[in-house]
């Protein structure tokens, strides 16, 4: 088993026809991911290498049995370009758009949660479960199958970690960018409990960085649902109160959502957090062996 | 991005939320002439965005156009720090308000909670101090209620949120449509926080937003031109230079200039260069997939800054390939001066290919790592102490 996307994953990417939608999705399908439809908007009965654009997200699920989606679209058509996936009939909908206002995923989040439609991002660099599937913009080569799975806000840090247990001899399960916006659709805690649920995930790494509180609250849920060991590491230590660290959700709001905090708040709950990336894959590489 | 206090309440007179009169101000001579048409007593408040600044002496009462002046002299073109040490920031406006009568001073606003991804509307009868103190010091005294996401929130449904913090039963109507206006700007104006404190009760018993803190969402700006223009105002010369660029970029204090791909990366790497010692000078997200290009203008925005003494470039790449960025590197030492040295850690996609290109160019006062430790701890050697 794997997390959020794997072999039953049959992927339809809105805005395929697009330069940055067709490079990834194509991309996926290389790795192995089955890419099932594209869609766009008045180009239906078109197609992109073979797979078939149809006119909306719910015809790619009636014709092709798409359960994934995956919106690249621009951010100012992005959120109802999110709402149409939620209604589609799709299970998952992984959004790497940046840059979406806030208060459009306010009401996006919550027809989400109501239709009971897992969503990822967004903001995010996707989902990867190495050997099985990719849906996104993960670099799939800096990652091995093996035991660890991963939930990270950050996509580059990701990829600086993965690689650095790779090189240490491991793998992981699955690798899930919740992104790094202020609203996202699923929290640490939400694919925290996914993880736990999973049989292939023996250890589990959460990257987070400051802004909002997510981390602690995935302190407190660690605490009391999760068994598997937890290995932290926490990004913008440095970073000066009121200044928006690169993502939208990386901000200090007087004092609160600092890396010190998290870290304490983590740490409270036993779980071990890392000085830097490098220490943090070797810990968990280290907890592993037992 | 953080609106300036005149800034908030003209976005609140527009959606008919009282507030005192007043005018804005760049010069003394403009300043002494709003006084005397708003009429004394009347306040000179300096405009930055941050709080403290009344303590900071920032905000001075004129009883007429004599003191008007002598306030406006002292506070346009001061720096202000924030509570938090946050600046300095220079008045380079300020707002004189008329006098209020003040009776009473509450505290209302209204925030994006992330946490339970909700607007949450708070109420205290307790004022104009700060509200964190007071929620500290007396959590009952702060009225915290979510807003249903699926129902409008009107002055009826703010109604019960007054009456719990316990204001006084005549502004009970007028503090709740206050309260459910500030959530119709906030969603209107894709506001983030709007927070206003004081929120008075004037000597005829009238309610007034005496102060107006509110922050915009960034994302949100192209649909609020006004807005906009108001954001591409207010930036120091490295990030104006930045923006115009293209690129994220965030000035910070110290010496050691700092480049990396991806905002997560960024802030570890700035984490990294603290542990080793060193005090970063800025974080510069050259973003995913970064060109030659981009690499140019970053390196330039960063050698612009005169405090750096040595830049630090941390690239893991991903779809960014190495080799671009070394292109862009070798690119970036013919056109401009870099005059500091520079640290480079290229990992990832084609670095092998990338660390040829370097190489072969052999350019003067580069020095490679392999590690994003080992490049931190170089880069604070080669930078020195932060003067």
């Amino acid at each position: 088993m794997s997390i959020v996307v794997g072999e039953d994953t049959k992927l339809v990417v809105s805005g395929l026809t697009g330069r940055e939608g067709s490079f990834h999705g194509l991309r996926n399908r290389a790795y192995g991911t089955y890419l099932a439809a594209g869609v766009t908007p008045g180009k239906g009965g078109q197609d992109v290498e073979g797979v078939p654009i149809f006119d909306s997200i719910a015809e790619a699920v009636e014709k092709e049995g798409a359960n994934t989606s995956m919106i690249f679209v621009p951010a100012r058509f992005a959120a109802p370009a999110i709402d149409e996936a939620i209604e589609s009939g799709v299970h998952t909908v992984i959004a790497i758009t940046e840059g979406i206002p806030v208060l459009d995923m306010l009401s996006t989040y919550w027809k989400a949660k109501e239709a009971g439609v897992r969503l990822i991002g967004p903001n995010c660099p996707g989902a990867l479960s190495p050997g099985k599937a990719n849906v996104g913009i993960i670099p799939a080569q800096f990652f091995d199958p093996g035991p660890i799975g991963v939930v990270s806000k950050s996509g580059t840090l990701t990829y600086q970690i993965g690689n650095e247990l790779k090189q240490a001899g491991t793998g992981n399960s699955s690798i899930v960018g919740i992104g790094g916006d202020p609203i996202v659709g699923s929290d640490f805690i939400d694919v925290l409990a996914l993880y736990e649920a999973d049989p292939e995930t023996e250890l589990i790494v959460m990257v987070g960085e400051i802004g909002g509180d997510a981390e602690e609250r995935a302190a407190e849920f660690i605490a009391a649902e999760i068994s598997k060991p937890v290995v932290a590491y926490i990004a913008g230590f440095t970073a000066p109160p009121g200044k928006q660290m690169g993502h939208a959700g990386a901000i200090v709001s007087g004092s609160s959502g600092t890396a010190q905090a998290k870290k304490d708040a983590l740490e409270a709950k036993g779980v071990r957090v890392g000085e830097s990336p490098t220490e943090t894959a070797r810990i968990a590489a280290e907890a592993l062996r037992g | 991005m953080d609106l300036l206090e005149y800034q908030g309440k003209q976005l609140f007179a527009k959606h008919g939320i009282a507030v005192p009169s007043g005018e804005v101000a760049a010069t003394v001579e403009e300043a002494v002439a709003a006084a005397e048409r708003i009429g004394f007593p009347c306040a000179v408040k300096a405009q930055v965005p941050i709080g403290g600044r009344g303590k900071a002496g920032g905000i001075k009462i004129a009883a007429d156009a004599a003191e008007a002046r002598a306030h406006a002299e002292a506070i346009l073109g001061m720096d202000i720090y924030g509570p938090r040490g946050e600046g300095p920031f220079r008045v380079e406006r300020v707002w004189v308000e008329g006098g209020s009568d003040i009776a009473a001073e509450h505290y209302a606003s209204v925030i994006l909670d992330r946490g339970e991804k909700k607007l949450l509307a708070m109420v205290s009868a307790r004022g104009g101090m700060d509200i964190e103190a007071v929620a500290e010091e007396d959590p009952a005294a702060l009225v915290r209620r979510h807003i249903d996401p699926t129902r409008p929130f009107t002055a009826q449904v703010a109604r019960p949120i007054v009456e719990a913090a316990g204001l006084d039963e005549d502004v009970r109507d007028g503090a709740a449509e206050a309260l459910a206006k500030l959530a119709e700007v906030a969603v209107a104006e894709d506001a983030t926080l709007i927070e206003v404190n004081p929120l008075i009760v004037a000597a005829d018993r009238q309610v007034l937003a005496l102060d107006a803190k509110v922050t915009i969402d960034g994302n949100a700006l192209y649909r609020h031109e006004e807005l906009a223009e108001i954001a591409d105002a207010a930036e120091d010369p490295q990030e104006a230079m930045a923006k115009e660029k293209g690129l994220t970029y965030v000035k910070l204090d110290g010496n050691v200039g700092v480049l990396a791909n991806g905002a997560g990366l960024c802030m570890s790497t700035l984490d990294v260069v603290a542990q080793a010692g060193g005090a970063p000078a800025n974080f510069l997200d050259a973003g995913g997939g970064s060109k030659a290009e981009a690499i140019v203008d970053a390196l330039t925005v960063i050698a612009s800054d005169e405090k750096v003494t040595a830049i630090l470039f941390n690239i893991f790449g991903g779809i960014t390939r190495c080799d671009e960025i070394a292109k862009g590197i070798v690119a970036a030492s013919g056109q401009i001066d870099l005059r500091v040295p520079l640290v480079v850690r290229l990992d990832g996609t084609n670095s092998e290919e990338g660390l040829e290109i370097l190489a072969e160019a052999d350019l003067a006062d580069l020095h490679q790592e392999t590690t994003m430790l080992d490049a931190a701890r170089r880069v604070v050697e080669l930078a020195g102490n932060a003067s």
